[in-house]
């Protein structure tokens, strides 16, 4: 076998001599090398440049498989079964339990070899049915074998292919031709400078080889931040920007009265229900209430007050202590705007949140039982819902989303109420992107704020903003341990107004 | 938010003119109403059953329309038609009656004492020669559903009977009764049941076992009797069958139970209020009497119109308009608050009418101000409120962090708050009771039982989900653990926690003691005893023995790092080991 070092040159060395080109199946049986090795030689000449040519073909031949190599050697099945019978005949039985049994019966019996006697003694019995046979399979097999592929027509070769003796293989040759550089001294070429080559400077005789700019680089080594967190960062980058003050919202159990009842959610409402809100059972209830306040809270609820008709309905405080998972983080905001009446001379304020809220819902594919709410709150005199609309369109003009719409709409703690609308360019429709109001009066006043001030507030989602932006149609896949961890390795920096 | 189903023809039949989907669409927004889904009743059966179900069901167009949930009087076709046309000015808002019988005696409804403890409140009253068809009749009922679906609360506040008239005889009284003394044959049975009977048979029906636990435990239930002992309704579950409505039905008496007075009154105003059309007499209800245990007698509807006096003033400044008070007056008009000027010029006089109980407040008749002048049209104003923004500190610290550590080469996770108690305590091969863990009370499963004690689960959980991914993983997550603290109002604390985590063919302790020192580094402080930061070994049954230690900061211990115990990396079906770092970061504030 030649040296695989040089086969290069070899190759080179009988282009030269070949006018019209080589096939490579061919270099390979005249160098008596595997096939594989000259493809390798080729391919490392065609990236020294211009100096040959190759182009790619491919050619189907016959080849010999494991079995019909064997029945070269053997014979085919049915002759060993012919051979195995003596002229007195053997039980079937006996017959079965040789190697080629089961295939060779049937086919000798097709040759009209053999003959069975059903009804002999002792069980059925096989006898020759000729004196000689000749073994055609084995034969033109052997012919294949040595290159003679003519030996057989299609039909017969597909006969044998059926029966797994021969297998047709497609091979991918090259068809080597000159190139415009040709020379059959070829120096060996650097994969990579070195510090010896830079000391020495070697570097400047030496030829490089090509690098492939097609190729991808090496991602580095990294760790990466969550794709909703990334968002988050960017949200309260828009509110900070806005001059809004964070508040905190570290705290995920809230009793009922901060949740529900100081925001005049009625004790009936169906927010409350089982099936909405997750209540707990230990600590099942909160105490410590500024108890002059919430006097004030369930007689606004129960007997009106404030320019308010009330609810009319018999307020327990049993209700407004049961603990609850919040159900959104305006449960701080109403904590916050109490804090704020409490210190006497009113100052404005805006405050936002981004944080965590629970709901007991049925869980689809874009809803949880937890999700992050996102919500904006200003207080101040005269506040009017211009001024929410104003603010909102500030919002989300950094969201990268400038055309809105408002629908008027009912919550419980908000009048008027609106439903923020931006044209998605995409589904060609007005979806919704926010909820938002000026809270009631009924709210307010109970917490000691003055009566000319007005607070505007608007909540979102975090999670359907990013799944907008991360294109994820299935939440689990973005919350939750059953992330699919390849895609926050893969995504990229959020920048939410592009 | 409730939806109602609407026949699109009748519909535009009423409203008097045809609209593309698209005029439909855009007026229902204006006014604040949301056009769901076109649909029809062969699609959604196609939807929900199948289309072999579908064979000849009517495929008439419906426009399900949401309803803001304290519009009762927009959650029917009558109602919605005269909103709207109302609304466009098509038509003025009708005054409701409220009459007594020409012979001065109106029909009574006695309530008794035994009542108090399972229902205590009745209401009632009277359509006279109403005339129905078919679509009124079917839309009575639909709205009767809706209502009991809502602001009755499945019925548990008020639950309606209607009944004709003509079939039984007054007064009426209301009572209750031990189950097996009541029989009677209920609405589309053939045969008398005792009430005790009742609440079996219902149990298998799938609209009305809903309504059953309401009674269940009582040992009274409530019923009505005409003068004859005929059995009116078994509220709240079911009527009898001997006052069932039909098209024939010219006379009807209506009552309403409920254990919330206000929301009984409301209801008896918006049945009477939408269906009083069809009488005769359009728009006059019948009044009748309920008597209290105390003799007390009420007349009922109370149809009431309450006037609110509003300054023009006070409307502009909260909407952020400048419209006069006649146009603002004319605005009001068109939202069925009939409003004048009145005073010196500048105050406006809003009539609430029976049918509108959501406005309590003057707010509410600002926002009707606004959604009659278009939310769309009001100009935009950016408020001039000055402030300077703060960050919170923990989230200040929190978001620097999270930088830092994948900066690390750690891969930020995001985990649920809520988790089963096997997470936090029998696959850490701890015990529920020792985690100081606060449990919810309704889980509809038991991934929801508890708020987590720890990061570590979630992560671990993280791991479980990804074992495709190649090794090593390096995970982190900086959030809140809830744990109980009676030092609170609510008896809970969240507390900030750092938590990493690396999975690998070795344990790699080094790489998450490293981690350690990491976080140490970025946060000021020094290894040392004094002053700085150490470890020592400790005993937890989460992680291998031998292999953990306590982390001391600040004079105290904010958490462990180790290598997970075996028994731990199996629970949460992992296979490699594992090492791990807890800590809060709340005394580095």
């Amino acid at each position: 076998m030649a040296d695989c070092s040089v086969l290069p040159e070899s190759l080179l060395r009988r282009l030269e001599k070949a006018d019209d080109g080589l096939n490579s199946l061919e270099v390979a049986g005249a160098l008596g090398v595997d096939h594989q090795l000259v493809v390798g030689a080729v391919k490392s000449l065609q990236s020294l440049g211009e100096v040959i040519q190759a182009e790619q073909r491919s050619s189907k031949h016959w080849e010999l498989t494991e079995e019909g190599k064997e029945v070269v050697d053997n014979g085919s099945h049915e002759a060993r079964v012919f051979t195995a019978v003596p002229l007195e005949g053997l039980l079937q039985s006996e017959l079965m339990k040789l190697p080629s049994g089961k295939v060779g019966f049937s086919k000798a019996m097709s040759n009209k070899w053999i003959q069975l006697d059903k009804n002999a003694e002792g069980g059925p019995r096989i006898y020759r049915a000729v004196d000689s046979i000749t073994d055609s399979v084995r034969e033109k097999l052997h012919l294949l074998r040595d290159g003679k592929e003519d030996a057989m027509d299609d039909k017969e070769k597909n006969e044998l292919k059926k029966r797994k003796l021969l297998a047709e293989v497609n091979i991918k040759t090259y068809w080597i031709t000159r190139g415009s550089a040709f020379t059959t001294s070829v120096t060996k070429q650097e994969t990579d400078l070195t510090p010896e080559m830079i000391a020495s400077g070697s570097w400047r005789d030496k030829n490089f080889k090509a690098y492939n700019f097609d190729a991808l680089g090496v991602i580095p080594e990294c760790g990466h931040l969550h794709p909703l967190m990334k968002v988050r960062t960017q949200f309260r980058q828009i509110f900070l920007e806005m001059g809004f003050t964070e508040m905190p919202t570290n705290n995920f159990i809230e009793s009922s009265f901060w949740n529900f009842d100081s925001l005049f959610q009625p004790q009936q409402h169906p927010a409350r229900d089982q099936h909405d809100t997750f209540f707990l059972e230990d600590p099942a209830e909160a105490t410590n209430f500024p108890m002059d306040y919430l006097a004030r809270v369930k007689k606004v609820h129960s007997e009106g007050g404030y320019g308010s008709q009330g609810y009319k309905y018999d307020w327990k405080i049993k209700e407004a202590k049961k603990n609850i998972l919040r159900t959104h983080t305006t449960a701080v905001s109403s904590r916050m705007l109490y804090q704020l009446a409490q210190q006497g001379n009113f100052t404005p304020v805006k405050y936002f949140s981004i944080d965590r809220v629970f709901r007991n819902e049925t869980l689809d594919a874009t809803h949880l039982a937890e999700f992050h709410q996102i919500e904006g709150v200003v207080a101040d005199y005269g506040l009017t819902l211009g001024d929410l609309m104003g603010v909102l369109h500030q919002f989300f003009t950094k969201l990268g989303i400038t055309k809105l719409r408002f629908k008027p709409a009912y919550n419980p703690y908000t009048e008027p109420s609106m439903e923020v609308f931006s044209y998605h360019e995409g589904l060609k429709k007005w979806v919704e992107v926010g909820n938002s109001g000026i809270f009631r009066p009924e709210m307010l006043l109970p917490m000691g704020l003055p009566e000319g001030v007005s607070v505007i507030a608007w909540g979102l989602s975090l999670e359907r903003p990013t799944m907008i932006k991360y294109g994820i149609n299935n939440i689990r896949e973005l919350v939750g341990h059953k992330v699919n961890l390849q895609m926050v390795y893969d995504s990229p920096i959020c920048r939410l107004d592009s | 938010m409730p939806t109602v189903s609407i026949n699109r023809e009748l519909l535009f039949q009423a409203l008097g003119r045809e609209y593309t989907d698209e005029e439909f669409d855009e007026l229902c927004f204006e006014f604040g109403l949301e056009l769901d889904e076109i649909t029809s009743e062969k699609e959604i059966i196609v939807r929900e059953q199948g289309s072999d179900k579908a064979d000849g069901a009517s495929d008439v167009v419906l426009y399900k329309i949401d309803v803001p949930a304290n519009r009762y009087d927009l959650l029917c076709l009558e109602g919605l038609v005269r909103g709207l046309q109302v609304f466009k000015e098509r038509c003025e808002a009708p005054r409701y009656r409220k009459v007594t019988p020409a012979s001065g005696e109106h029909l009574k409804l006695v309530i008794t004492a035994e009542t108090a403890k399972v229902r205590p409140h009745a209401v009632a009253a009277v359509l006279r020669n109403i005339t129905f068809t078919k679509e009124r009749l079917d839309s009575f009922i639909d709205l009767q559903e809706k209502l009991h679906q809502n602001i009755c609360r499945k019925r548990s506040l008020v639950a309606i009977g209607i009944h004709d008239l003509d079939t039984i005889c007054g007064p009426f009284t209301y009572t209750a009764l031990p189950p097996a003394e009541i029989k009677f044959q209920p609405l589309n049975q053939i045969k008398e049941y005792t009430a005790a009977e009742l609440m079996q048979l219902y149990k298998t029906d799938g609209h009305l076992r809903h309504y059953l636990y309401i009674l269940e435990n009582e040992p009274l239930y409530p019923v009505i009797y005409d003068s004859n002992g005929v059995v009116l309704s078994m509220p709240p579950i079911i009527n009898g069958n001997h006052t069932k409505t039909s098209l024939k039905t010219r006379n009807i008496f209506i009552e309403c139970t409920a254990t919330d007075l206000t929301k009984a009154k409301i209801v008896l105003d918006i049945l009477v209020t939408m269906f009083s059309e069809y009488c005769q007499e359009s728009f006059t209800v019948e009044a009748a009497e309920v008597m209290y245990p105390n003799e007390k007698t009420y007349i009922y509807p109370e149809l009431t119109y309450r006037k609110e006096i509003l300054t023009a003033d006070y409307i502009n400044k909260k909407v952020g308009i400048s419209e006069t008070p006649e146009s603002l007056a004319k605005l009001l008009t068109r939202m069925y608050l009939k409003s004048q000027v009145v005073g010196d010029g500048s105050e406006i006089e809003v009539e609430i009418p029976p049918n509108r109980a959501d406005i309590i407040h003057p707010c509410d008749i600002v926002e009707d101000a606004a959604i009659a002048y278009g939310y769309n049209n009001i100009q935009m104003t950016i408020p001039k409120t000055y402030t300077i923004a703060n960050q919170f500190s923990l989230s200040k610290l929190t978001e620097l962090l999270r930088q830092d550590l994948a900066a690390a080469g750690f891969t930020e996770a995001l985990t649920f708050a809520l988790c089963s108690k096997e997470d936090i305590a029998d696959r850490l091969g701890k015990d529920i009771s020792a985690t100081k863990a606060v449990h919810i009370a309704n889980p509809k499963t038991a991934e929801f039982q508890v708020a987590r004690t720890t990061l570590l689960p979630g992560l671990l959980k993280t791991i479980a989900a990804n074992r495709k991914m190649p090794l090593p993983l390096k995970l982190f997550e900086i959030s809140d653990i809830v744990l109980k603290d009676p030092n609170t109002d609510v008896g809970a604390r969240n507390h900030r926690h750092v938590c990493a985590i690396y999975y690998n063919k070795n344990p790699g302790f080094e790489v998450i003691h490293g981690m350690l020192d990491r976080v140490m580094q970025l946060l000021d402080v020094k290894p040392g005893r004094d002053h700085g930061y150490y470890i020592q070994a400790a005993e937890d049954v989460s992680f291998f023995p031998g292999r953990c230690a306590e982390i001391f900061a600040k004079g105290q211990s904010i958490g462990r790092l180790g290598v997970l115990h075996p028994d731990v990396i199996t629970k949460f079906e992992l296979t490699m080991p594992c090492s791990a770092l807890e800590i809060t970061v709340e005394p580095f504030l």
